[in-house]
């Protein structure tokens, strides 16, 4: 174990005892869980060092998330659980005790208040420690040494609601430094960023480490666990496959042991010289994208990559009919169309799966057959123009078989399924429409390995059959997986377009980040 | 950004353009005594939209405290009426404990059951206004002691126009302003009113943070209780009995006065100024419609259309100048 550790070990701030560093900051021993017959964690060992950075892997249902309850006291483990944590031992963990030991959670959906100031934000526990009145030169004292501390400025007075994405998670790491924070749990943290934010991210996450903070990394983006990472812990169907040092792995192993198969990136078939179905000329928008031309064949995949802000989004929907351009035209079977509205980008053919699964994707409380159904409704209508059940099940049947789309019932409400299977009904719902344009934006954001593969098949199968897709993501290695063509997209314009052909990982890298 | 941040400005303005329209049109809109009065009788709805707004921030509604009132009143009146009790300050504590009791219960019920609040409070509303007429048959009291009376009809500062015209600045005008003092001294400065704006910002946060969110609930409608009881006593003081009919359906006055002041029915922002801005706005467009001598068939047709506008206003800059599916752009 001492060896183990100091591979990555680094030069010991003052701050820190000896004593602390050469002991685990926490050291979980055989945590299981069981809810009912399923078992959602089999007997897992964890331990965090002061001064790591361990990343967190595994499939939905791995449980990686349950691990994260009974670390913060949310959910207690079966008997038979130890964690030892700064010398006391504990076979269960109450979510007071998991504060008082330092142990803070930045949740994926952050749990910021929108309405209330950057520096109320960072400072919202002194709300329960003070008595009745509010001092505020005491809250934003704190709020202005924890940002000063993770080494970013930011505004004490804007309400949180204002930030961006990135900054609203760092208010949200600074909350935690607040509270005293030795280690700090972070979901899913890089989801929404752009690459920049999340250069920004590790930076702070690198010094936090150096002052001695102990980071859970979960992530289901492979590459950036790889980047940021001292070491790594594999889970898969509840167990612990194993912890890795970051050198010893790499992406292809860490999907391998997730997923408990080989996933072969299958190299992208070469594009087909199908017939221009979509040509984009000149299009622009002030403010959004400016003077984008290109062209998408059919059968053909056409990654369009870029960070975040880009204008990616605007440009798709200005496709689609919701955002009118101010010139430039848009070409569909070389006939010049005037798009309007998605009604006129629908009747065109062209079909647009919204990143947004859950407020723009699906109706989530609505069954999965009412949402796969709601873009063909006239198809299931009889001739006395009411719902014909019978067509309404074998529509929806076709689809779910098709899609391979999990779901414990067709009237199930969207919600309950996985984030994967989300998605998968986001997409055949358009393609009950026979759409020959598809974009696709960050269809695979938030979805574990196994559901991307799935996802990418069928990507792969629509092209097969004619659809021309427009992939929009900010996933190098998914593009380099799967597109035909590549444009790079960059302030509102397109500044390369590429063959993916012998295009290397780090090429496309480097080309994004100096552009 | 600033208007954003600052509805209370744009209210301040509309208020001074009608104020000056409303002088050059009427020349009694804008003498001591006309104004004084406006605040006089507007305590009532101002009171209670301080009240509605410490709800609406907390992310929950009530269309109860109407009722609440009337109960609050009519407890209070049969009180000072049967022993002919000379203590407003008696009178306003007990309607205070009797709304703060009935509010305790509207928290409990949202709390126990997890319905909408606008629910709940529908049906507390048929409550407790119900069992009130049932067991009273909707009996008015008039018997009241002079010295109860004197309170409401007591001015803290008086003066005289040149013509003799006497005008004051009225007790009951006088709570209203401490009220709103203490509201947003109890939103700004203590942590209930953090509580209470953490919680509606975003109540799953609050609770992950460790706020007590029934706890937060019941001070909120609590508040909504004291508040309507002192609505009570501002009423009797103002009619000089107590009517069991006068309250129950004004409801929207308030919850008007309070939204158009910036509350979000979405809960987490508000304003007291913003409240109170829109309280002065609804009373003195009324009281310049009176002036104008208007149809008062058409009164509510005006206030509709300054609700509608003031909507329309507020969600456009919500939206702000991006439009729908436009979220993301250029850095």
């Amino acid at each position: 174990m001492e060896a183990a550790r100091g591979r990555w070990k680094r030069s010991a701030p003052c701050s820190l005892s000896p004593l602390t560093m050469r002991t685990p900051l926490l050291r979980a021993h055989n945590l299981r869980k069981q809810y009912g017959g399923v078992v959602a964690l089999a007997g897992v060992d964890l331990e965090l060092w002061p001064e790591e950075i361990h990343g967190l892997v595994g499939e939905n249902g791995s449980g990686k998330s349950t691990l994260v309850k009974i670390l913060t006291g949310v959910v207690r483990p079966d008997p038979g659980a130890e964690i030892w944590i700064q010398g006391s031992r504990f076979s269960s963990l109450t979510p007071s005790d998991a504060l008082r030991l330092g142990i803070q959670v930045v949740h994926q959906d952050l749990s910021l208040f929108p309405n209330l100031s950057v520096a109320e934000n960072i400072g919202i526990h002194l709300h329960l420690h003070h008595k009745f009145l509010v001092r505020w030169p005491q809250v934003r004292e704190l709020a202005r040494t924890v940002l000063a501390r993770i080494g970013i400025q930011l505004p004490l007075d804007e309400p949180v609601g204002e930030l961006s994405i990135a900054d609203q998670q760092l208010v949200a790491i600074g909350r935690a430094i607040a509270s005293s924070a030795r280690l700090l749990i972070l979901d899913e943290p890089t989801s929404s960023l752009t690459r920049r934010d999340v250069d920004r991210l590790f930076a702070v996450l690198r010094d936090l480490r150096a002052q001695g903070m102990a980071i859970l990394f979960i992530s289901h983006r492979l590459d950036e666990v790889l980047e940021i990472v001292d070491r790594v812990t594999v889970l898969r169907d509840g167990g612990r496959v194993g912890t890795f040092d970051r050198r010893e792995v790499d992406r292809q192993a860490l999907v391998r042991w997730m997923t408990g198969r080989n996933v072969v990136r299958s190299a992208p078939a070469h594009t087909t010289g199908g017939e221009v179905i979509l040509e984009v000329v000149n299009l622009t928008k002030r403010g959004q994208f400016e003077r984008i031309s290109f062209t998408l064949h059919r059968g053909e995949i056409l990654g369009l990559i870029g960070p975040r802000g880009a204008g990616r989004t605007s440009l798709a929907v200005a496709l689609f009919g919701l955002n009118p351009p101010d010139f430039g035209e848009i070409r569909i079977r070389g006939r010049p169309t005037r798009i309007r509205s998605p009604e006129d980008a629908v009747r065109h053919g062209i079909a647009y799966v919204p990143e947004d699964r859950l407020l723009q994707g699906v109706v989530a409380r609505q069954s999965v057959v009412n949402n796969l159904l709601v873009t063909s409704f006239p198809q299931v209508l009889n001739h006395l123009g009411l719902i014909d059940l019978s067509r309404r099940r074998t529509l929806t049947g076709e689809a779910v078989d098709r899609f391979s789309i999990r779901a414990p019932s067709i009237e199930a409400p969207v919600q309950t399924l996985s984030g994967g299977n989300q998605q998968k009904v986001a997409m055949a719902k358009w393609l009950l429409t026979r759409p020959e344009v598809l974009i696709l934006d960050g269809p695979t954001v938030g979805i574990d390995v196994a559901a991307r593969e799935t996802i990418y098949g069928l990507i792969r199968e629509l092209a097969g059959e004619g659809v021309g897709i427009v992939l929009i993501t900010d996933e190098v290695s998914e593009v380099l997986g799967i597109a035909h063509r590549i444009l790079l997209m960059q302030r509102g314009r397109i500044i390369g377009v590429l063959e993916n052909k012998d295009l290397q990982e780090q090429d496309l890298l480097s080309r994004l980040r100096s552009a | 950004m600033s208007i954003r941040a600052r509805p209370e400005l744009y209210l301040l303005v509309t208020l001074a353009v009608l104020c000056l329209g409303l002088s050059t049109a009427s020349p009694e809109f804008l003498t001591p005594g006309n104004l004084l009065d406006l605040l006089r009788n507007y305590s009532l709805l101002g009171v209670l939209a301080l009240g509605e707004l410490v709800v609406l921030i907390s992310g929950g509604i009530d269309v109860s405290f109407m009722a609440v009132a009337t109960v609050a009143q009519y407890v209070m009146g049969s009180f000072i009426a049967t022993y002919q009790v000379p203590s407003a300050p008696l009178g306003l504590g007990l309607a205070v404990l009797v709304g703060m009791i009935l509010g305790i219960g509207n928290a409990l019920l949202i709390s126990a059951t997890g319905v909408h609040p606008v629910i709940v409070t529908i049906a507390t509303l048929n409550l407790n206004y119900g069992i009130l007429i049932f067991i009273t048959g909707g009996r008015w009291i008039h018997n009241l002691p002079v010295a109860f009376l004197n309170f409401g009809q007591q001015n803290i500062w008086t003066g005289t126009t040149s013509e003799g015209t006497v005008y004051g600045l009225s007790n009951l005008t006088v709570m209203w302003l401490g009220l709103l003092l203490l509201t947003w001294w109890i939103l700004k400065y203590t942590i209930w009113g953090r509580w209470i704006y953490a919680m509606g910002g975003n109540p799953e946060a609050a609770r992950r943070a460790g706020i007590d969110l029934v706890r937060t609930r019941l001070l909120v409608y609590r508040y909504m209780g004291g508040l309507s009881g002192v609505a009570a006593f501002i009423q009797t003081q103002l009619t000089q009995m107590v009517q069991t009919n006068a309250l129950v359906g004004r409801e929207l006055d308030v919850l008007a006065a309070a939204i158009l002041g910036g509350a979000s029915i979405t809960g987490g922002s508000g304003t007291v100024w913003g409240a109170t801005l829109g309280v002065l706005i609804v009373a003195v467009i009324r009281n310049g419609l009176i002036l104008l001598k208007v149809s008062s068939y058409l009164h509510e047709v005006v206030i509709g259309c300054v609700l509608a506008i003031a909507a329309a206003v507020a969600a456009l800059y919500r939206l702000g100048p991006t439009t729908r599916g436009t979220r993301e752009l250029p850095t």
